[in-house]
C-alpha cells in the first residue's frame, strides 16, 4: 500500500511533441483515481511511466515519498492489467497467477505460493479452471487470471489499462462491480485508465480528466458531473452528453435556441460584460411540462420545440430536437465535438424525459428546465463560468468521508469473514 | 456440415490420388533398394527375392560403395548442421530486429533477402567455381556453408520475422512488471513462445542445405567435402557394366529417412499455435 505523487509530470517524444504535459496529482494511500479522456489524451502514457515502462522526459514520480523515476519496473512493485490481459500462454492458470512469485526468488516456499495462489483464485472464481491454458478460457476468464496475477503479490498499487473494453457490454459490467468489490476489500491504491466514463463515473474516488496531455480537473465524480471546470470536461462527462447552446444577451434575458432564459442573480455575475456565451444544460435537467407540478412551473423556462426523434430505453425517455447553432461559436462546438471523438454531425438537444412521457417521433413538445441547473461557459476561454468553488470543494469532502466510511465497513466485513473462515 | 455420400467418394478418391502421385517414387526407391542387380530390369514394382546387399554395398565394412558414401553422409552431416546454426542464429538476431524495431533500411534488408532467395543458383555457380579454386575454398566444407547460407539465411529470415510479428511483445512488459529483469522476461515470456518458430525455421533450412545438389557436385572434387546428394552420381556397380541403381536407391534411402524421422518428431512444434490465448481474441 502506499501513495503514488505526480510531480509536474511530461512525456516528450522524438519529435518534440507533448504526449504528457506537466501534470501533478497526489493519489492517496489505498484511493481509487480514474484517468479518463478521449482517445489520444495520453492517459496510458501516464499510466505507463507510472509503471515504469515509459520513460519520464521531466518531473518527479514518488510512490511513498521515494523519486522511482530511474527504478526499472520490477523494482517498483506494482502490479498491472493490461488491456489484452498479457497472459502467459504456455504457462497453466495457476502457473500465470504464481509467475510473479516464483519471480521473487527464495522469497516464498512453494507451500506458501500455493496458498497465495489458491487464495486469489478463489477470490476470483477461477478454482475450477487453475489447469487450464489461456487459450482455453473465455474472454472473462483471461480478463480474471490478468487480475489474479496482480493481486497475489500484494504489490504497492494497482493499476489497469483498460481491463474491460474487450469485454461485451455485459461482462463489462460484472466486472466492473467485481473490480469495485476488489479494491474496496483490498483498500489497495489503484490507478485506472479509461476512456469509458461509466467506468469512470461508477469507480473512482476520484476522476482525473485529461486533454490532449494536459489534467483539466481532477475532482469526485459528482463533484465532476455538478461543478466541471470547463467545456471539454462538461461535454466529457455525463452520458447523454451536455446539450451545448449558442446564448446571446439581451437586456434581462438570455438568449437561447428555443427560450429565453430570465437572468438571475447568479448568471447576471457569471456572465458580466460578455454579450455572446455557451450554454450548458444537461439533458436530464429537462422534464415534460404537462407533468411539472405547476407550483414548480413558474420558477422554470417552459418552451415549444419540435422533436425529431425519441428513443424509449425503458427507465427513461430521449428525445433529439434538431436546432441551427450560432455561426460565432459553431467552430469552438465543432472542434469540442471531434476532440471528444464525435463526428461533428447536426447539433441537436437531447433531452432525457420520465419514460412515461407520451411524446413521440415528429410531436410538437412543451419542455421545461430550471435555470438553476444552466451552466455559462467562456466561448473563447471555455472555462465555467457558473463553477461555484465552494459547493465543488464540499461536494469532494462529502465524496471523501463517505468512501472512508466504506473502505472501513469492507476491511470490517472482509476481517470478520477471515475471522469466520478460520 | 456432414458430408453426403457422393463428396465422401470424392474426397476418397483424391486424397488416394495425392497420395500415390506423392508417395510412389518414393516407394519404388524402397523397393529398388532391396532388389538384386539382376533384378532391376524385370520391369516389376516388388523385388523377387529381398536382399540388403545394396545396403552393405554402401554401409557394411567392406562394401564397394561404402568409401564414397560414408565420407559424404559424414560432409553432409556436418555441412548441413554448420550451416543451419549459423543461419538460424543469424536469422534469429535479424528477424528480431525487423520484428521489433524501426531501423531505415528495414524494407531494403527484407527486400535484398528475398532477391538473393530467388536468384538461380546455376547462374552463379561458374564463377563460385573460379573465385573459391583461387581463395582456397574449393573442395572444403566452407566452401560449401557460405552457399548454403545464401540459400538458408534469406528464408530463415523471412520465416521467423513472419513468426516473431506474432508474437505479443506485451508479454514481455508484463513480465516486466511482474518483476522480472529484462533477461528473464525475455527468457520466461518470450523464449517459449519463439521456440517452436525458431525449430521450424532451423527444420526448414536443414533441408535445404541437405537437398541441394548443385553447389555439392559443382565446388567438390574429393571426399573432402562432397555431400551426399553429388556422391550418388559417382557409384558405380560391382563392374563397369553393372547398373549402381540399387546402391543409390539404398543410399538415398538412408539420406531420406533422417528427414522423415526429423518431421515426425517435430511435426507437432512445426504446427505454430502456441500463442493462441495469450491476448484478447
Amino acid at each position: 500500500m502506499a501513495s503514488i505523487t505526480l510531480n509536474h509530470i511530461v512525456k516528450q517524444y522524438g519529435d518534440g511533441f507533448p504526449a504528457v504535459n506537466d501534470v501533478s496529482l497526489d493519489i492517496a494511500d489505498g484511493e481509487f483515481v480514474i484517468l479518463v479522456g478521449p482517445s489520444g489524451c495520453g492517459k496510458s502514457t501516464l499510466l505507463r511511466m507510472i509503471v515504469g515502462l515509459e520513460d519520464i522526459t521531466s518531473g518527479d514520480l514518488e510512490i511513498d515519498g521515494k523519486r522511482v523515476n530511474d527504478l526499472a519496473p520490477r523494482n517498483r512493485d506494482l502490479a498491472m492489467v493490461f488491456q489484452n490481459y498479457a497472459l502467459y500462454p504456455h504457462l497453466t492458470v495457476y502457473e500465470n497467477i504464481a509467475f510473479p512469485l516464483r519471480l521473487t526468488k527464495g522469497q516464498y516456499s512453494d507451500s506458501e505460493i500455493d496458498s497465495r495462489v489458491r487464495n486469489a483464485s478463489s477470490l476470483l472464481e477461477l478454482d475450477e479452471h487453475l489447469d487450464r491454458k489461456p487459450a482455453n478460457l473465455s474472454g472473462g476468464q483471461r480478463q480474471r487470471v490478468a487480475m489474479g496475477r496482480a493481486i497475489v503479490r500484494q504489490a504497492q498499487a494497482f493499476l489497469f489499462d483498460e481491463p474491460l473494453s474487450n469485454l461485451d457490454a455485459k461482462l463489462r459490467g460484472q466486472m466492473r462491480t467485481e473490480i469495485a468489490r476488489l479494491q474496496r476489500r483490498l483498500a489497495t491504491t489503484t490507478v485506472y485508465v479509461t476512456h469509458d466514463q461509466t467506468e469512470a463515473m461508477t469507480l473512482g474516488d476520484r476522476v482525473a480528466v485529461l486533454r490532449r496531455g494536459v489534467l483539466q480537473q481532477v475532482a469526485s465524480p459528482r463533484a465532476l458531473y455538478d461543478q466541471p471546470v470547463n467545456l471539454f470536461v462538461a461535454g466529457f462527462i455525463g452520458s447523454p452528453p451536455m446539450n451545448f447552446l449558442p446564448g446571446r444577451v439581451d437586456g434581462d434575458h438570455l438568449v437561447v435556441p428555443f427560450a429565453r432564459i430570465p437572468m438571475d442573480e447568479r448568471l447576471r455575475t457569471a456572465i458580466g460584460s460578455r454579450d455572446l456565451v455557451i450554454v450548458g444544460i444537461r439533458p436530464d435537467a429537462f422534464e415534460d411540462a404537462d407533468v411539472v407540478s405547476s407550483d414548480k412551473r413558474g420558477d422554470g423556462v417552459t418552451f415549444d420545440a419540435d422533436v425529431d426523434v425519441t428513443e424509449w430505453l425503458g427507465s427513461e425517455l430521449y428525445a433529439y430536437v434538431p436546432f441551427e447553432t450560432d455561426p460565432a461559436v459553431q467552430k469552438q462546438l465543432e472542434e469540442l465535438d471531434r476532440e471528444l471523438d464525435g463526428e461533428g454531425m447536426r447539433t441537436q438537444l437531447v433531452v432525457a424525459l420520465d419514460s412515461l412521457s407520451s411524446i413521440r417521433d415528429g410531436d410538437a413538445a412543451t419542455l421545461w428546465f430550471d435555470p438553476a441547473s444552466v451552466h455559462v461557459f467562456d466561448p473563447e476561454s471555455q472555462d465555467s463560468l457558473t463553477r461555484d468553488d465552494d459547493k465543488a470543494a464540499s461536494i469532494d469532502a462529502d465524496a471523501a468521508k463517505a468512501r472512508q466510511r466504506a473502505t472501513a465497513r469492507a476491511k470490517e466485513r472482509a476481517a470478520r469473514e477471515d475471522a469466520a473462515a478460520s | 456440415m456432414a458430408l453426403t455420400g457422393r463428396q465422401k467418394l470424392w474426397w476418397v478418391l483424391i486424397t488416394v490420388l495425392v497420395l500415390v502421385y506423392a508417395l510412389f517414387p518414393v516407394l519404388s526407391i524402397l523397393a529398388t533398394s532391396f532388389k538384386l542387380p539382376g533384378d532391376l530390369s524385370s520391369g516389376r514394382f516388388l523385388p523377387t527375392t529381398w536382399t540388403w546387399e545394396n545396403y552393405a554395398q554402401i554401409l557394411a565394412p567392406d562394401g564397394s560403395a561404402r568409401d564414397l558414401f560414408l565420407p559424404a553422409l559424414r560432409n553432409s552431416i556436418g555441412i548441413s548442421l554448420i550451416a543451419t546454426l549459423i543461419a538460424v542464429v543469424l536469422a534469429t538476431v535479424a528477424a528480431y530486429a525487423i520484428a521489433r524495431l524501426d531501423f531505415p533500411g528495414k524494407r531494403l534488408v527484407l527486400t535484398t533477402a528475398l532477391g538473393v532467395s530467388i536468384f538461380p543458383v546455376i547462374s552463379i555457380v561458374t564463377p563460385l567455381f573460379n573465385i573459391w579454386r583461387s581463395i582456397g575454398l574449393y573442395d572444403t566444407w566452407a566452401g560449401l556453408i557460405i552457399p548454403y547460407l545464401s540459400l538458408t539465411l534469406p528464408i530463415s529470415m523471412w520465416t521467423l520475422a513472419a513468426f516473431f510479428r506474432q508474437i505479443p511483445w506485451e508479454l514481455e512488459q508484463a513480465a516486466q512488471v511482474d518483476g522480472a529483469t529484462p533477461m528473464q522476461a525475455f527468457r520466461k515470456a518470450i523464449v517459449p513462445l519463439a521456440a517452436p518458430g525458431v525449430f521450424t525455421t532451423a527444420l526448414i533450412a536443414f533441408f535445404i542445405a541437405w537437398n541441394d545438389f548443385v553447389y555439392g557436385i559443382s565446388l567438390t572434387s574429393t571426399s573432402a567435402a562432397r555431400p551426399v546428394p553429388a556422391a550418388l552420381a559417382f557409384f558405380t556397380g560391382e563392374s563397369y557394366f553393372e547398373d549402381p541403381t540399387g546402391a543409390i536407391s539404398a543410399a538415398a534411402v538412408v539420406v531420406t529417412v533422417p528427414v522423415i524421422v526429423l518431421v515426425l518428431l517435430f511435426q507437432r512444434q512445426i504446427v505454430a499455435g502456441l500463442t493462441q490465448g495469450a491476448v484478447k481474441g
